[in-house]
């Protein structure tokens, strides 16, 4: 703060400070407040908003408890998620490990601007071109077609396919660049030392590398799996009617039902059931939180 | 158990930059080797050939008496020691030194009882489960060596393991790995700048610069004849005498220089060198009010005399102002002179000698 002061003066201190405060307070915390508040009020006709029917209570959190359809969408929502987590890891480890201890250094601002350049375009461009991509007589179909790897068409679009396929293609750098880095810190005398004692590639990742880039992994994992989780676009777009993701539902309360409240209490629910399941997760593989920080 | 290493004219480019320019050596089984130079001379290079992380772009390199040419690091009959150690610090010291047996299939049981094993020899009981972020830096260099112990390797390669520590427990771990040497047989390649190091705990000592391999003997003789210039100034130190040489009678020579003409030992290659000069170690120097007739000498006023302790260090100005250096064993009578002080600096032929630079550098050859 200080440092602040001394290199903008008072003006512009107080200027950021105050355009901070108020992108904190009135863009974030005060719109999940008034949601919060309203998920526990019931979705009544205006009229009767502050009359004897408009009190608190766990209805609208109760609603999901008592509609097995949405808590069937909401497992497969963890499930899947954790597939997209899962396959960002594996396309992502090796990518990690080359960029940081086998690319020449000479050729890292080039791999990087490719795998950026693809970030450069709207999230909603990519996912129609996946949906383009992935059609029944679409380019992929046509490829694998045409070089002998199938001989019938596969229809990508149905089930979850076409939404794993979307949300790792969106997601998968947030895990590379915590994984790039957390391998990036490693010594590679230790790499050296495992091969010199005799240790097999495998071996040297498995016992010397992946630990090392444990917080690196929790921390991309923790990130994949919330965006996937919380993920509109790309199930929106992706999605067949057989593969509904709980965000949907969300949308579906408080755009098509107009009944925020229970929206409201639909999104807080997802918060805290992926809250929860990630804390289990990050016990099992005994990650800390203060790891992640690191 | 142990086995020779052998470098057959092995060299190491890096681009158009020769980092090893084609090194020879016989290295024998059992031998505790040192390759002692300046940092960027080689010789961390030559260790990393050895143990197969890097390939030589030239020669070959055989250890008892098979060709490593396309064996891979995790293959090799060798155990390096890094300079930083390279510890894995997210295992538990045992399991840091069961590494290798881990690698190689050895059960769970056995493995902890070889580490605690291996622990009692290098001095560390006790130590089996203690973190790396616990141990201390001997500690942990005891650690590295039972690590690399454990793979009972046929040759250890150790790049200046020592240079992290502090001046008294470098001296105490020299002896250490002396020992340690000794009881294990196996051969010891060690790489240093310190030639203190190299010097008290080898057997042979190689000295490098610039890519060449400058001379290959026991430390005594690296100190006592040094077969160029560079060996004889990077180990230990020399009074230099820049002149040229004049008549030449079987292995001595009159040597011109500006402060006088000198009789002289001639060493290899001196005699047809186009830049020879004269190299006087300081305790071969001696100060004198009155020099005997034909010997060799030259007048000097003291500068500085420093008190050592066992040896007195006298600085000395020649009529020309260079400073010459001499050194005298206190034996707790003579007299020390004082600054200001006019005397002769007198030095025997027998051990004065005229030496060639060293060999041409990597990159000038033709």
């Amino acid at each position: 703060m200080n440092d602040l002061l001394r290199r903008y003066g008072p003006v512009l201190s107080i200027l950021f400070a105050a355009l901070t405060a108020f992108w904190l307070l009135a863009l974030v915390v005060l719109p999940d407040l008034y949601l919060f508040e309203n998920s526990f009020r019931p979705y009544l006709p205006i009229s009767e908003v502050g009359g004897p029917k408009d009190f608190y209570s766990f209805d609208n959190y109760l609603t999901f408890f008592h509609s097995p359809i949405h808590i069937q969408v909401f497992v497969w929502t963890i499930v899947y998620s954790t597939v997209v987590t899962v396959l960002c890891f594996v396309i992502a480890y090796p990518l990690a490990y080359y960029l940081s201890k086998v690319a020449r250094s000479n050729l890292l601002p080039t791999l990087f601007l490719l795998i950026l350049v693809p970030l450069w375009v709207s999230e909603v461009l990519r996912s129609f071109a996946w949906f383009i991509i992935l059609a029944l007589k679409g380019p992929l179909n046509i490829l694998l077609l045409g070089i002998g790897v199938i001989d019938q068409p596969i229809r990508w679009l149905t089930g979850f396919r076409g939404v794993i396929i979307g949300l790792v293609y969106t997601y998968v750098l947030f895990m590379l660049f915590p994984l790039y880095n957390a391998i990036q810190s490693l010594d590679t005398n230790q790499i050296e030392a495992a091969e010199d004692l005799g240790s097999p590639w495998w071996r040297t990742h498995w016992r010397v590398i992946l630990p090392h880039a444990k917080p690196g992994i929790a921390s991309g994992s923790v990130m994949v799996f919330m965006l996937s989780a919380g993920s509109i676009l790309v199930p929106t777009l992706l999605a067949s009617t057989s593969s509904r993701w709980f965000t949907e539902i969300i949308q579906q309360w408080m755009f098509e039902s107009q009944d925020w409240n229970t929206g409201s209490a639909y999104a807080f629910m997802l918060l805290l059931l992926c809250t929860i399941f990630v804390s289990v997760v990050m016990r099992l593989f005994r990650v800390k939180l203060s790891d992640i920080a690191k | 158990m142990s086995a020779g290493v052998d470098l057959d004219n092995v060299c190491a480019d890096f681009g158009s930059f020769r980092a090893v320019d084609r090194v020879t050596v016989h290295i024998k089984p059992g031998e505790f080797f040192s390759f002692l130079g300046p940092s960027g001379c080689g010789k961390t290079t030559i260790l990393r050939m050895v143990s197969g992380f890097i390939r030589p772009s030239e020669g070959k390199i055989t250890i008892g008496g098979q060709d490593m040419r396309d064996i891979r690091p995790n293959q090799r009959p060798t155990a390096l020691i890094f300079q930083n150690l390279a510890l894995f610090p997210l295992m538990p010291v045992w399991e840091n030194i069961a590494f290798g047996l881990e690698v190689r299939g050895v059960d769970r049981k056995a493995r902890r009882d070889r580490a605690e094993e291996l622990l009692r020899l290098v001095d560390l009981p006790g130590a089996a489960d203690k973190t790396i972020g616990q141990l201390s830096g001997g500690q942990k260099q005891r650690v590295a060596i039972a690590r690399a112990l454990a793979v009972e390797p046929k040759v250890m390669l150790l790049d200046e393991p020592l240079s992290a520590l502090d001046l008294k427990l470098r001296q105490h771990m020299r002896a250490e790995l002396r020992a340690i040497q000794k009881r294990t047989n196996v051969t010891f390649i060690y790489i240093t700048h310190d030639q203190g190091e190299a010097l008290a705990m080898s057997d042979r000592v190689g000295v490098m610069s610039q890519g060449r391999l400058q001379q290959v003997s026991a430390p005594q003789d690296i100190y006592n004849q040094p077969v160029n210039g560079f060996v004889a100034s990077f180990v230990g130190e020399n009074n230099i005498f820049a002149g040229k040489i004049g008549n030449i009678s079987s292995n001595m020579a009159q040597f011109e220089t500006s402060v006088g003409t000198f009789k002289a030992t001639i060493g290899p290659d001196a005699g047809t060198a186009h830049n020879p000069k004269l190299y006087v170690r300081p305790e071969h120097a001696r100060l004198v009010a009155k020099p005997v007739n034909g010997e060799n000498a030259i007048a000097v006023e003291i500068a500085d005399v420093a008190f050592e302790g066992n040896f007195i260090s006298i600085q000395a100005r020649d009529a020309h102002g260079g400073i010459l250096v001499a050194e005298a064993r206190n034996d707790g009578q003579g007299s020390v002179p004082s600054p200001g002080e006019k005397l002769h600096m007198v030095f025997d032929a027998e051990r004065a000698v005229i030496l060639a630079d060293e060999t041409p550098a990597a990159n000038a050859t033709p």
